[in-house]
């Protein structure tokens, strides 16, 4: 890791770490746990359709499959309150499991395929939770146990959660692009064919990608269930969660390491600030279309790629300017 | 076995409708290699629009596809060139994947936003008539609709393979570069060929709103089982995905009749996974590009 790197990755989790202790209004650590949960979502997501540029569509099913295990397994009682978070890792494993065969199957093709699968992965989910009425409470949706924490710092611990999973999807993020993992999905995203040809392990790759993906995304799931108190279908397995996590890759830019958590930390609070405004899920959807649309057409590379480009340009204009001026100078 | 062949009838009729939605998916695939997510959308955009012609006008779903198939062709055409054409090449599949998956948001969106999300379904007074042949239920709507997506399938045939522009379409969808250096104007046949493909949500989304209660969230459920009848046909084949349809609808009508209604979405999938682990190209998917 360069020293940059490390002090930037230092300097943020360490602000994020001792934010709550200066902030007093508890809607703003509300929107702090949103825009940490989305980032950590949109990092994950970042591994396979940013990497790989496999589009997942489905990690909304995962994301869902973890709320409901904690709604399940704590539906009655949380003990100290902790558990649940202690459970996290194995929900996670259990989903990346899940995955395989899924993954597997979906990725053998092409990838659009791949998003067809996801994507019907996804209604199968939401209908599934619809009617599984003894498991999920269908439409009612299900209670998790409210925790014994106080109440003046309620939401700490879920903000620490929220935390420590986007380190972990960080960590996980920055391994992959040092590894041969990262080598290889970025051979897979060039040319898958060619990739296979010079003996890329390609469906291995994918397939551990896509589990580490959706693993964090159920893990992530799990906290905000715990953290909302109640959950619903519609809102456990959300296309607008799948839509919120690309737009986000897509808008930092997707394929880098910090793009995700800049979408997130600038549509989180756009689009709360926005639901405040507005209220009513359709304006919602019909702003996220617009949003979606205007970054596909005008910024398909996203900002952060786009900004380093313009910089790289901008210095590269320099050493030319400042070679011009001394080639003059010799001249003279 | 009474209740398994009158589900057999149904399944074969509902098949029908799937075959006139799917064949515009399996179109707009072949000519563009693009995956309109927004299909479903679309479908759900016509049962509305015939929707609200027969509660303003009186007109009679069956006529007023005449009304909504150039209105969906307009939408379509305009989709294609303002939202897909101007994405870059080298990363069109991944990205018309989310523009079109957002189109179907929009889409929702915009809907939610007139029609509210009540469920609403298209009654001209005849909705629920039946025919009973040999003691089997047969719907009459259902039978006009598998008619109707007889013939819309027809007329798709025909324009395809006799006209100057089903031509240009099949160059379009076999070799684009030799298309277009032989003189096809390929972005055009592109956005017409997308406009076609979207057309046939008109009658289909008629039909459907004819037989099956709809909300603008309706078109999730639609567009998972259209991919999978789409997948099962193979990508790019009319024919595959007419062929796809009739099956997807007899079997997931039997598992509904047979189990319950909550595992015939369920079907779908299995069948989905089925496909892509035996045979990833579909019944009927070229091995090459191209092939309608």
């Amino acid at each position: 890791m360069t020293r940059a790197g490390l002090l930037r990755a230092v300097t943020f989790f360490g602000a994020l770490a001792i934010l709550p202790l200066g902030i007093g209004p508890v809607w703003v650590v509300n929107l702090l746990i949103f825009t940490l949960m989305y980032s950590a979502l949109a990092t994950s997501w970042n591994l396979v359709g940013g990497y790989a540029g496999y589009p997942s569509l489905g990690h909304a099913a995962f994301f869902g499959i973890g709320a409901y295990s904690v709604a399940i397994i704590f539906h009655h009682s949380v003990g100290n309150g902790y558990s649940p978070f202690f459970l996290l890792p194995i929900i996670g494993i259990c989903a990346g499991v899940l995955s395989i065969p899924i993954g597997w199957i979906a990725m053998r093709t092409r990838a659009d395929v791949f998003a067809i699968v996801t994507i019907t992965l996804l209604f199968i989910a939401q209908t599934l939770a619809f009617n599984l009425r003894t498991v999920t409470g269908g439409a009612q949706g299900k209670s998790v146990a409210i925790p014994p924490f106080g109440v003046e710092h309620f939401a700490w611990p879920f903000y620490y959660a929220m935390l420590t999973l986007l380190l972990v999807a960080m960590g996980i993020s920055y391994y992959f692009r040092r590894s041969k993992i990262g080598l290889s999905l970025a051979a897979v995203k060039a040319d898958e064919d060619k990739a296979h040809g010079v003996g890329v392990r390609v469906t291995m790759v994918k397939i551990v990608a896509f589990g580490f993906s959706v693993g964090i995304a159920a893990m992530v799931g799990g906290v905000w269930a715990y953290y909302s108190g109640f959950i619903y279908p519609q809102f456990a397995v959300d296309p607008l969660i799948t839509i919120g996590m690309v737009l986000m890759t897509f808008l930092g830019g997707r394929g880098t390491l910090w793009g995700p958590i800049i979408g997130a930390f600038i549509l989180v609070p756009a689009q709360q600030t926005f639901a405040y405004q507005f209220g009513g899920s359709q304006f919602y959807l019909l702003a996220y279309a617009a949003i979606f649309l205007l970054i596909m057409l005008v910024l398909p590379q996203g900002v952060l790629p786009t900004i380093m480009e313009r910089l790289r340009a901008k210095s590269r204009m320099q050493q030319l300017a400042s070679l011009a001026t001394n080639d003059q100078e010799v001249a003279r | 076995m009474h209740s398994l062949i009158q589900a057999i009838i149904l399944g074969a009729l509902t098949g029908g409708v799937y075959a006139l939605m799917a064949s515009g998916q399996t179109l707009i695939f072949g000519i563009m290699k693009v995956i309109n997510l927004a299909q479903g959308a679309f479908v759900i955009f016509a049962s509305y629009l015939s929707f609200s012609l027969l509660q303003l006008t009186g007109l009679d779903p069956f006529l007023s596809i005449l009304i909504t198939t150039p209105i969906m062709f307009v939408i379509g055409a305009g989709a294609q060139w303002f939202l897909l054409r101007p994405l870059r090449q080298d990363d069109m599949v991944e990205l018309s994947l989310l523009v079109t998956f957002a189109m179907a948001l929009g889409l929702e969106g915009l809907m939610a936003i007139i029609y509210k999300t009540t469920y609403r379904s298209i009654q001209p007074g005849y909705e629920n008539h039946s025919w009973t042949i040999a003691g089997y239920q047969v719907n009459e709507v259902r039978f006009y609709a598998f008619l109707l997506s007889l013939v819309m399938l027809g007329v798709l045939y025909v324009l395809l393979q006799k006209t100057k522009f089903g031509r240009s379409v099949r160059a379009t969808v076999q070799n684009p570069m030799s298309a277009q250096l032989l003189g096809v104007n390929s972005k055009l046949v592109s956005a017409f060929g997308f406009g076609l493909g979207v057309a046939t949500a008109a009658a289909a989304g008629a039909v459907f709103g004819l037989i099956v209660p709809f909300n603008p969230g309706s078109h999730y459920d639609l567009i998972s089982r259209l991919l999978t009848v789409v997948v099962l046909g193979g990508l790019g084949s009319i024919g595959g995905s007419v062929i796809g349809a009739l099956i997807m609808g007899v079997a997931s009508a039997i598992v509904s009749a047979l189990a319950s209604p909550i595992w015939s979405d369920f079907t779908f999938f299995i069948v989905l996974l089925l496909v892509l682990l035996l045979r990833p190209r579909g019944l009927f998917g070229a091995r090459v590009r191209g092939s309608l």
